[in-house]
């Protein structure tokens, strides 16, 4: 620690050089906070503790047919299951079919089933007395500049009324906010009361889209979905029963491969990163020679001078790079506030600091090796006779 | 002064940039022309050529420092033209499935064929208008179709995997409709067998999808009998008889859709409004280049958008690499530049001289991660889940010729702004300090 002053003296010795390699520096941790934070979005999506409790039961046949709403008192039934919800998907759109809002219509205990969601007391109350009232999530709410009270006409793209028009309208009794990030689509959706979405389309005729149920005990949640799946096997509507999480997991894996395409570009980053820093560092040290020497021959053994040079690399990347991290978490913010949850992605949080952080030290290390080396294993009298 | 100097260089570099990316190629190569005449005619020019020429060839003593120069173009060159080429892939996968001599008719309102419902009557309805094109018996060539969606295992991944794959039950007509596609292993399903043909996108994603094969579709058990091509989006889909697949999913007599062969092109207009003029039909009309094209358009959008941030961001990064390289191969040549001014060479063929000398590089790695791409990833395929589809779209990224231009239009974008700053201070070092400089 003592010669942190000197490091740093050595570092800011010249000052353009080291100023635009800290730029680039900046800029590659800036892409590894902004990426890392979309694959651990991805990651995250559905796993959370009280995801883990969540059943999902679809049909087998593909997640767009629909099951029986009898099934739902069968599935209460199978030991280890504490309650079960359904939902349908409405297809909901707002002013324009092709600017699609994610909308359910769920039965009156489905928010039970996510404690991660904040619903007020009196907007829950206002749910349950309305038979035409939704909740709609934060972002939306902010999106449109839909309040409490307010009437909005939705498009359903796929189910149309008795009259064969497809201008339904709702209104708005509360709004609800994802406590839990891993929940954070709930902002950007709308709820509506499955019996009057039923009642009001000749479409649906009493069927559901899906049961979410939860266990009371996560260790037995793969012996439930058996049990569940085991209702409806062999019938023409064959269930298929997977957690939240496994089911959000499969979603996001056929969305895109994100791993694959991060992986990639952060190589081409890092390794163009690795030239560029080391490039300056082997620059810093060939002309410094004399320097050392000098340092050498005051007394400084030759495994100091090997650590100072390390250190100077490794606080070199630091400073870049925590810069850089500090740029992505403000671009993280501002992109998950623009885009409002469409693409999933995590803060800048712990994590990717911790693994920025060791990029950093072990990009440092690596990039310093080589001049560290040169520069202990440099001899004085060469050196000083520039040589 | 020296601010307003720097002020009034930013803003030209502003300026010239935007020039560059809106210019064409033609106009660029005449000024390439124009510049390689300046060089060969005028006394400035041929100073400026013989001042490059001297950089050139002490370039292999910066080696290591040079190649920072290249690679780090290569890296931005090569990242954005990969994921442009995946957003290029994407879109024209979609807009090749659709064509202008044929049209789509869904229920109004209807965002995607999965979502549309048609009752029997509207199914009949709909051939009867005209402007459809006839076949050799005389009948209107129209296909009534059903789009759902099916759970099947994946190949890459656990054996409880499953991904959705995209069904169209489908009649003898669907084949007049599309032209373009073929099979190409096994033989066609036969009307009212529980027999699917598998297009080759969705044979490479998903498991057990060759001919002879078994599958299940829920509880039953369907014979993959073919293979089909078409080299578009519907390759990605599998199909099977519209009758037995509406039993399976419970659909009874409804379909999803009814795509028409039109007479022509021009015909359409008569056909959409022969269709909304018709009281028994609440329907939306579009031609199947529009309805594929429109359904690309979000996701292609975001891939673009990503893809130009990320090149962007990491174009930052290789500017200043740039820089640093060049401030430093001006500052080791400070005495050699200073001495030139002394005797007599001006400011000017010094600047471009250096600027050459970064372009070249930008160029070299321009092209290096523009081959790289190509290499990479022309032809790689991907999938995703998305567009209006409810099933697993494969499509393959394609690395044209534009966008390698868009590449290497880039490269010399960094390589002129990474050039422009040391080349300057070079021109502008006063002779006498710089001589003096060890």
């Amino acid at each position: 620690m003592k010669y942190l002053h000197l490091i740093w003296a050595a570092l800011f010795r010249r000052k353009t050089r080291t100023l635009l390699t800290l730029v680039s520096i900046m800029a590659a941790f800036l892409l590894f906070g902004m990426l890392d934070a979309v694959r651990s979005g991805f990651d995250q999506a559905g796993k959370s503790a009280t995801g883990a409790q969540r059943l999902q039961t679809g049909s087998r046949l593909s997640f767009i047919q629909t099951l029986p709403q009898g099934l739902g008192g069968q599935i209460a039934q199978v030991p280890g299951v504490k309650s079960v919800a359904y939902a349908n998907w409405f297809g909901g759109a707002y002013q324009d079919p092709h600017n699609q809002i994610f909308s359910f219509a769920v039965s009156d205990n489905y928010i039970d089933q996510y404690p991660e969601i904040d619903v007020p007391a009196d907007a829950r109350k206002g749910f349950e007395t309305t038979r035409t009232g939704i909740l709609i999530g934060e972002q939306l709410a902010k999106k449109y500049g839909w309040k409490v009270g307010d009437k909005i006409p939705l498009q359903s793209t796929i189910f149309p009324l008795h009259d064969g028009s497809k201008n339904w309208t709702f209104d708005v009794v509360g709004i609800m906010h994802a406590k839990d990030k891993s929940a954070a689509w709930y902002d950007q959706m709308i709820l509506m009361h499955w019996k009057y979405f039923d009642d009001s389309t000749t479409y649906n005729q009493g069927t559901v889209g899906w049961y979410v149920s939860r266990v009371s005990d996560v260790n037995q949640a793969d012996r439930v979905a058996k049990g569940i799946d085991a209702i409806s096997a062999n019938s023409d509507h064959e269930t298929r029963t997977q957690t939240e999480q496994a089911a959000s997991a499969s979603w996001m894996k056929q969305l895109a491969d994100i791993g694959l395409i991060v992986g990639s570009i952060m190589g081409a980053v890092f390794f163009t990163l690795l030239l560029l820093s080391g490039n300056t560092m082997m620059q810093a040290v060939r002309e410094r020679t004399s320097e050392l020497a000098v340092m050498k021959t005051i007394g400084f053994s030759s495994h100091s001078v090997l650590a100072m040079v390390l250190a100077e690399s490794v606080l070199l990347l630091l400073l870049g790079g925590v810069v850089g991290l500090f740029l992505a978490m403000g671009a993280v913010g501002g992109m998950r506030a623009a885009m409002g949850g469409m693409i999933p992605m995590s803060n800048v949080s712990g994590d990717i600091w911790i693994r920025g952080v060791v990029l950093m030290v072990v990009i440092g290390l690596l990039v310093g090796a080589l001049p560290a080396i040169r520069a202990m294993r440099l001899n004085i009298v060469d050196a000083l006779a520039g040589r | 002064m020296k601010f307003l100097v720097n002020m009034g260089l930013l803003i030209v570099l502003a300026v010239a940039l935007v020039v560059w990316v809106l210019l064409p190629w033609p106009a660029l190569l005449v000024l390439a022309v124009l510049f390689a005449l300046w060089m060969a005619l005028t006394r400035r020019g041929r100073q400026a050529a013989s001042v490059t020429m001297v950089g050139i060839s002490t370039l292999r003593q910066r080696l290591g420092s040079s190649a920072v120069v290249v690679v780090g173009i290569a890296g931005v060159v090569g990242v954005l033209v990969a994921l442009l080429a995946m957003a290029g892939g994407y879109a024209e996968t979609l807009s090749r499935t659709g064509s202008p001599d044929t049209a789509i008719v869904m229920r109004g309102g209807s965002a995607s064929e999965v979502m549309s419902v048609l009752e029997r009557d509207s199914v009949v309805v709909i051939p009867q208008a005209e402007g459809i094109a006839k076949d050799a018996q005389g009948k209107p060539i129209a296909s009534p179709e059903i789009v759902v969606a099916a759970n099947l295992p994946l190949k890459k991944g656990d054996a409880d995997d499953e991904g959705s794959v995209q069904l169209r039950g489908i009649g003898e007509q669907a084949w007049a409709v599309r032209p373009n596609m073929k099979i190409v292993e096994g033989r066609a399903f036969r009307p009212g067998m529980r027999e699917l043909v598998v297009g080759r996108g969705a044979q490479r994603q998903f498991a057990g999808l060759t001919p002879g094969h078994e599958i299940k579709l829920g509880n039953q058990s369907w014979t993959v009998v073919g293979v089909f091509a078409s080299g578009d989006a519907l390759e990605s889909e599998i199909w099977g008889d519209a009758d037995v697949v509406a039993d399976t999913y419970r659909r009874a007599g409804s379909r999803a859709s009814v795509t028409v062969k039109l007479a022509d092109p021009a015909s359409f207009d008569r056909f959409k409004a022969a269709l909304a003029a018709d009281p028994r039909l609440k329907v939306d009309t579009t031609t199947t280049l529009e309805y594929f094209s429109k359904q690309s358009e979000g996701m292609t959008k975001i891939l673009r958008i990503i893809g130009i941030v990320v090149g962007s961001i990491m174009a930052i990064g290789a500017i200043f690499g740039a820089l640093n390289t060049m401030f430093a191969a001006v500052a080791t040549r400070a005495r050699e530049i200073a001495t030139l001014r002394a005797i007599g060479f001006r400011g000017l063929p010094v600047v471009v001289a250096i600027m050459l000398e970064t372009m070249l590089l930008a160029l070299i790695g321009g092209l290096l991660g523009g081959l790289l791409a190509w290499l990479i990833f022309n032809g790689y395929t991907a999938s995703t889940l998305a567009g209006g589809s409810v099933g697993q779209l494969t499509f393959a990224f394609k690395v044209s010729p534009q966008l390698l231009w868009q590449g290497l239009k880039w490269a010399l974008a960094i390589g002129f702004i990474g050039g422009l700053f040391p080349a300057m201070r070079a021109a502008r070092l006063p002779v006498t300090t710089a001589l003096r400089e060890l």
